[in-house]
């Protein structure tokens, strides 16, 4: 796994990469001609202002939406549509609200067609891991947002996926809760060996839990830069947000952004 | 567990109070009386108990729970059935959603000679009259239902690799259900009425021959007897389809206020 964490000029093979991507939706176009790399055991984030695409290009390569051209390739693959190598979390977590949290950690593994006792069991497992346990039969109503988007997070790790795909996945939660969030997914790409796709307009989250960072401008979408942090691994996560290189590279991104807010 | 026990208690308290209230206002209503034709609350219940002690209640529920049992039954299967059916097909949308939009506004009474006509004065043409009262408000909040299932839900069954069957057992018919279920509430009510007006409209059997009959004896306290206990009756059928659907979907319902 430490392999993947080569100094900088060795970045890792790319587990995703995206192909001359466009997409159109009537006459307005969402994405021109996006080409983008992913590299494999890294989380790459997609940080742009809202109306760039960053959430219609996740769900292409989730198969979720199919580009009008171009293409995209998940470990050399091309993408038809939805795939075992792929998982998803939801900006709005998507919960089922009639099942219990076991059973929705669970849903992913049942749509696969994997028996109750052996999905429960790897169910049960997850919803440790993500600090859940005791929470099993209570239905989503009953948790906080925090909580929900745990519940989520547990049943994409649950299908065991190469590639992670999270859509803004902390904007629903509060401050405190989100911070949490990031420390936790800092600890999950070091130990789980992902591929994490992370969209986010936070430009602080971005920096603070990424790999490689694209940025992506609307009016026509383009990647207008990939930055790469280099030192920001090896430090504390306590550490990270008073870090010069971390300061700088925030106030890099805005210095580039900042035109395109209305 | 004190605690659940004394709310428990008060809900029943509550609830045996306000037909307390309601049950004094009708005796003083009757006691007044309002009209000639009103009995007091405790004559009609004196009736009532005449009718269950020599079986005439009993006998008139089975010819009137045969066409409505039935009429319920073929009106919720179809009725579902063909409301999913709406909901995910556009096409089917376009060509059959407007036949029940006129259904549910005509006036039915006006369509039972015609009906009599076509199926005669038997079991078949109050069948019909419950489904046709039934069937509509079923239709077309199960299409409905459908319909407006949650985007991000079937985008995610989608991501999780569920095919079209998985998407629609799992995803889409479970989160209509609170619409559906709405649906069969308001189906199974209007099936109830359809039963009688069938009775009172097409041939005097069941509770609607009680109706008919005990007002044309001036019996006032049997007919309202027979009136309440199809209210009874209905009232415990909508509880038990509100069990099953708590029993079936536990994380849709956040309490509503129960009976």
């Amino acid at each position: 796994m430490d392999m993947h964490r080569t100094e900088a000029g060795g970045v890792p093979e790319p587990a995703v990469s995206a192909r001359r991507i466009s997409k159109t939706y009537g006459h307005v176009e969402a994405l021109r001609n996006l080409t983008l790399e992913f590299p494999r055991g890294q989380l790459t984030s997609l940080l742009g202002p809202s109306g760039c695409g960053k959430t219609t290009l996740l769900k292409i390569i989730a198969g979720l939406l199919e580009p009008t051209s171009g293409e995209v390739q998940v470990n050399g693959a091309p993408v038809t549509g939805p795939g075992p190598d792929r998982a998803f979390v939801f900006q709005d977590f998507a919960l089922l609200p009639w099942a219990s949290v076991l059973r929705n950690v669970a849903f992913g593994l049942e749509l696969r067609g994997v028996g109750r006792t052996e999905r429960e069991g790897i169910a049960e497992k997850y919803i440790r891991n993500v600090g859940l346990a005791g929470f099993e039969n209570n239905f989503p109503h009953e948790l906080s947002g925090g909580m929900r988007q745990r519940v989520g997070l547990a049943r994409a790790l649950a299908v065991d996926s190469q590639v992670l795909l999270m859509d803004e996945p902390f904007s629903a939660v509060d401050e405190q809760t989100r911070r949490k969030f990031q420390e936790d997914l800092l600890g999950l790409v070091a130990e789980e060996n992902k591929t994490f796709l992370f969209v986010t307009h936070s430009i602080e989250e971005a920096v603070y839990v990424s790999d490689q960072i694209a940025i992506l401008l609307p009016r026509p979408s383009r990647v207008s830069d990939v930055i790469r942090p280099s030192g920001l691994r090896a430090k504390d996560v306590a550490d990270i947000r008073r870090d010069p290189e971390y300061l700088d590279i925030v106030d890099q991104i805005w210095a580039s952004l900042r035109n395109y807010v209305e | 567990m004190n605690r659940s026990l004394l709310l428990m208690n008060r809900s029943l308290l509550l609830k045996l109070l306000s037909a307390a209230v309601v049950f004094g206002a009708w005796e003083i209503a009757g006691r007044i009386p309002v009209s000639f034709g009103f009995p007091t609350f405790f004559e009609s219940m004196l009736a009532l108990a005449n009718m269950v002690g020599d079986g005439s209640l009993f006998e008139a529920y089975s010819d009137t729970l045969r066409p409505l049992v039935i009429g319920l039954i073929i009106s919720a299967f179809l009725g579902i059935g063909i409301g999913l059916w709406i909901g995910l097909s556009s096409w089917f949308d376009w060509l059959v959603l407007p036949i029940f939009i006129v259904m549910q506004a005509a006036p039915l009474a006006a369509l039972i000679p015609l009906l009599v006509m076509v199926y005669g004065i038997g079991l078949t043409s109050k069948i019909f009259v419950v489904c046709i009262m039934a069937m509509p408000v079923i239709v077309l909040n199960t299409a409905g239902g459908v319909r407006n299932a949650p985007t991000n839900l079937k985008e995610m069954g989608r991501s999780f690799l569920g095919n079209e069957r998985d998407i629609v057992l799992k995803v889409i018919i479970p989160s209509a259900s609170p619409i559906i279920f709405s649906g069969l509430r308001l189906g199974t009510s209007a099936g109830f009425i359809g039963a009688i007006l069938s009775e009172l409209k097409i041939t005097p059997t069941g509770v609607g021959d009680i109706i008919t009959y005990s007002r044309s004896i001036a019996d006032y306290p049997s007919m309202y007897a027979a009136i309440f206990s199809i209210i009874v009756l209905a009232v415990l059928f909508l509880n038990l389809l509100e069990r099953i659907e708590r029993w079936l979907f536990e994380g849709n319902v956040r309490g509503y206020a129960s009976d």
